[in-house]
């Protein structure tokens, strides 16, 4: 067991991809001599020489036609977007391209792309750069959406990504990078689609993603001091995600929450939520509870940016307002 | 509109020339037989004709190698003729049958077929462009001397993906030969209504990139033209820029009254229509008889005859197939 910090984990992951994978090559913005905005490529240019590392314009539609053709032609191209909100200059390029490409040539062309993005907000650069639109992503069917939140589970899952032979968007958080958590040192894998139970508990079942798998066990290590045992399902991906071990932690606990970033409207959370009524409704004592964030831009100020997603504090209180009912 | 019909002589021997013209006249045909089909209700969605351009598919496609790509915009069925997909294979995708070239999912707009390289027919305007790009960058990474040939409308030259793509291409010296089929219009709107500067070459020498204006209805003046552009791009020097002119003699698509343009102005291209030009001179020149080509547009009428006979007769899509091919573990 080796402790790495989740940017670690992310640079370990592709340097195997880099050394096993001739086909493999990253593009991106400043992931040169810069060494990545946020120095998972640090070295890279060096170690694996400018063919490998391509250093791109500021270009992202371009950036991921390149991934998407390259993909096509039996490469194995890894496109960084350096944050997602930058990847809405590239939709046009994921959703009606990479997605569709494998159905409308009725299986004859693949698109085995990879696209490595940043979401999320808390890092004081507001609205534009603070978004949490991965779910977005998630609702394209030729799309898969993979969304790690510990070290080990970026390591294992980018393992396991660069396998496939489909689109995906690999998402990784910003204020993740430098959390740190135990990665095995022996080689493993984690199969995309397959949540994972972080925190076991037999009272209340918190279903999240990305970060919100760190609020929520902290939520959930406070209020098993008061003996609420807090179940945290980390869903890992988003498309395809996992209904059965859900589903199975609703059974055992019969409530549910589902914590996200993402502004509540419109948030993936609610098709979890949608689910878990529907599968779960006779095992539930109570209403499937949603926690996102404020449908509001995310603002600048910190006194205000603060309110906007949900934070331990948050997480408690919806619990604690769930079982008051 | 660059010159007249202009015909210089030609190096090429009379197989090959009377071959361009039966590719030419099969398109035409095939397009006349989907227009009918379509008013039938036999082809659904839009359908975009390319009654006009043949000789920009014909005179560019020919000088590729089998094993460079092509991809398109979503007027597509003439580049995928071209190409040597089958009318059978062509019209049944039209028709939204299981033997189409895209196995009845992609329709007009969308026909793929890998065993010809033919990466595709796209209908986003300009949305094949980045990807092409990427085609050609898997050439260079392997140190791989083909191409890929992309074909798109002047109108695909306003999107922003067309500079990002250009640019991009010219900066890596991408080997792609980017066809601009200049026909005047972006769906009903003029070229000189919609960009500041109409001169279109004038846009690739700002990317540094070589380019010529040639006469698109002239299949003659296309091949040379994408002779020397393949010449150039495969030698590794990266990019090319040609554009074209041309004139589509139909509407925009099916669902188009053609309300923006005159019946003159239309006469007046109709005079240069690339077939009928070019049937002319095979007779004038000697390099074939008029029985000759009535007798291949006879053999033509009965292949596409045949093309609509095998798209009708042939399957749907079953309702399995709905979920295939999303994925790789759906296919």
């Amino acid at each position: 067991m080796a402790e790495l910090s989740y940017r670690e984990a992310m640079a370990k992951a592709l340097r195997e991809g880099l050394v096993e994978d001739e086909r493999m090559f990253i593009i991106g913005e400043d992931i040169g001599p810069y060494g990545g905005p946020y120095a998972v490529t640090a070295g890279f240019l060096d170690e694996f020489g400018p063919k490998r590392i391509v250093e791109s314009p500021i270009a992202e539609s371009a950036m991921v036609g390149i991934g998407t053709g390259s993909a096509m032609a039996g490469l194995r191209p890894v496109v960084e977007i350096m944050t997602i909100n930058f990847s809405l200059l590239a939709l046009d390029q994921i959703v009606n391209h990479a997605a569709k490409i494998r159905y409308m040539s009725g299986g004859q062309f693949t698109v085995p792309l990879i696209v490595r993005t940043v979401t999320g907000g808390g890092a004081g650069l507001a609205a534009t750069h603070s978004q949490n639109l991965e779910g977005w992503y998630a609702s394209v069917p030729g799309l898969k959406v993979v969304i790690p939140a510990t070290p080990h589970d970026a390591l294992g899952l980018f393992r396991s990504v660069r396998k496939e032979t489909d689109p995906i968007m690999f998402i990784e958080h910003i204020l993740l990078y430098s959390t740190r958590g135990e990665v095995k040192d022996d080689y493993y894998e984690i199969p995309i689609g397959k949540a994972d139970v972080k925190r076991e508990g037999k009272d209340f079942s918190i279903i999240a993603y990305s970060r919100m798998v760190n609020v929520s066990i902290a939520a959930a290590d406070a209020l098993s001091k008061e003996g609420i045992g807090v179940e945290v399902v980390d869903l890992r991906s988003l498309r395809p995600w996992d209904r059965d071990t859900v589903i199975q932690s609703v059974r055992k606990t019969g409530r549910a929450l589902v914590v996200e970033e993402v502004w509540q409207t419109g948030g993936f959370g609610g098709e979890i939520a949608s689910a878990i009524q529907h599968e779960a409704f006779d095992d539930l004592d109570g209403p499937v509870a949603r926690l996102g964030g404020l449908d509001v831009p995310t603002p600048y100020s910190m006194s205000l940016e603060r309110l906007v997603a949900p934070t331990e504090a948050t997480v408690i209180e919806a619990i604690r307002k769930e079982l008051a009912r | 509109m660059s010159t007249k019909t202009i015909k210089k002589p030609t190096s090429l021997d009379d197989t090959t020339l009377i071959d361009f013209y039966r590719q030419m006249a099969l398109l035409r045909v095939f397009e006349e037989r989907c227009a009918e089909q379509y008013m039938l209700g036999k082809i659904r969605g839009f359908v975009h004709l390319y009654i006009g351009q043949e000789a920009v598919a014909v005179g560019a496609i020919s000088v590729l190698q089998k094993d460079d790509y092509v991809t398109t915009h979503y007027r597509d069925h003439g580049h995928a003729l071209a190409r040597g997909l089958t009318p059978n294979s062509v019209m049944a995708e039209l028709f939204g049958k299981s033997t189409g070239c895209s196995k009845g999912m992609g329709g007009s707009m969308h026909l793929f077929d890998a065993p010809s390289n033919f990466a595709g027919g796209y209908a986003i305007v300009a949305g094949h462009l980045p990807l092409t790009n990427g085609l050609a960058f898997a050439f260079k990474y392997n140190n791989d001397k083909r191409l890929v040939a992309t074909f798109f409308g002047d109108g695909a030259l306003n999107e922003g993906e067309a500079h990002e793509v250009m640019n991009m291409a010219a900066l890596w010296k991408l080997p792609v030969i980017f066809v601009c089929e200049n026909n005047q219009y972006g769906m009903g709107i003029p070229l000189e209504d919609s960009m500041a500067n109409p001169k279109l070459t004038e846009m690739a020498k700002a990317y540094g990139m070589p380019s010529a204006k040639v006469d698109g209805m002239n299949v003659l003046a296309v091949r040379d033209a994408t002779e020397a552009a393949v010449k150039h791009v495969r030698a590794g020097n990266g990019p090319y820029f040609l554009e074209f002119s041309t004139y589509r003699f139909r509407g925009h698509s099916m669902a188009d009254p053609v309300l923006y343009r005159t019946k003159e102005e239309e006469g007046k291209y109709r005079k240069l229509d690339p077939i009928l030009t070019f049937g002319e001179w095979l007779i004038s020149n000697k390099k074939a008889t008029q029985d000759q080509l009535d007798k291949i547009n006879l053999a033509i009428e009965y292949i596409v005859e045949e093309s609509v006979k095998f798209a009708d007769e042939s399957p749907f899509p079953k309702i399995d197939d709905l979920y295939k091919n999303i994925y790789a573990e759906t296919t």
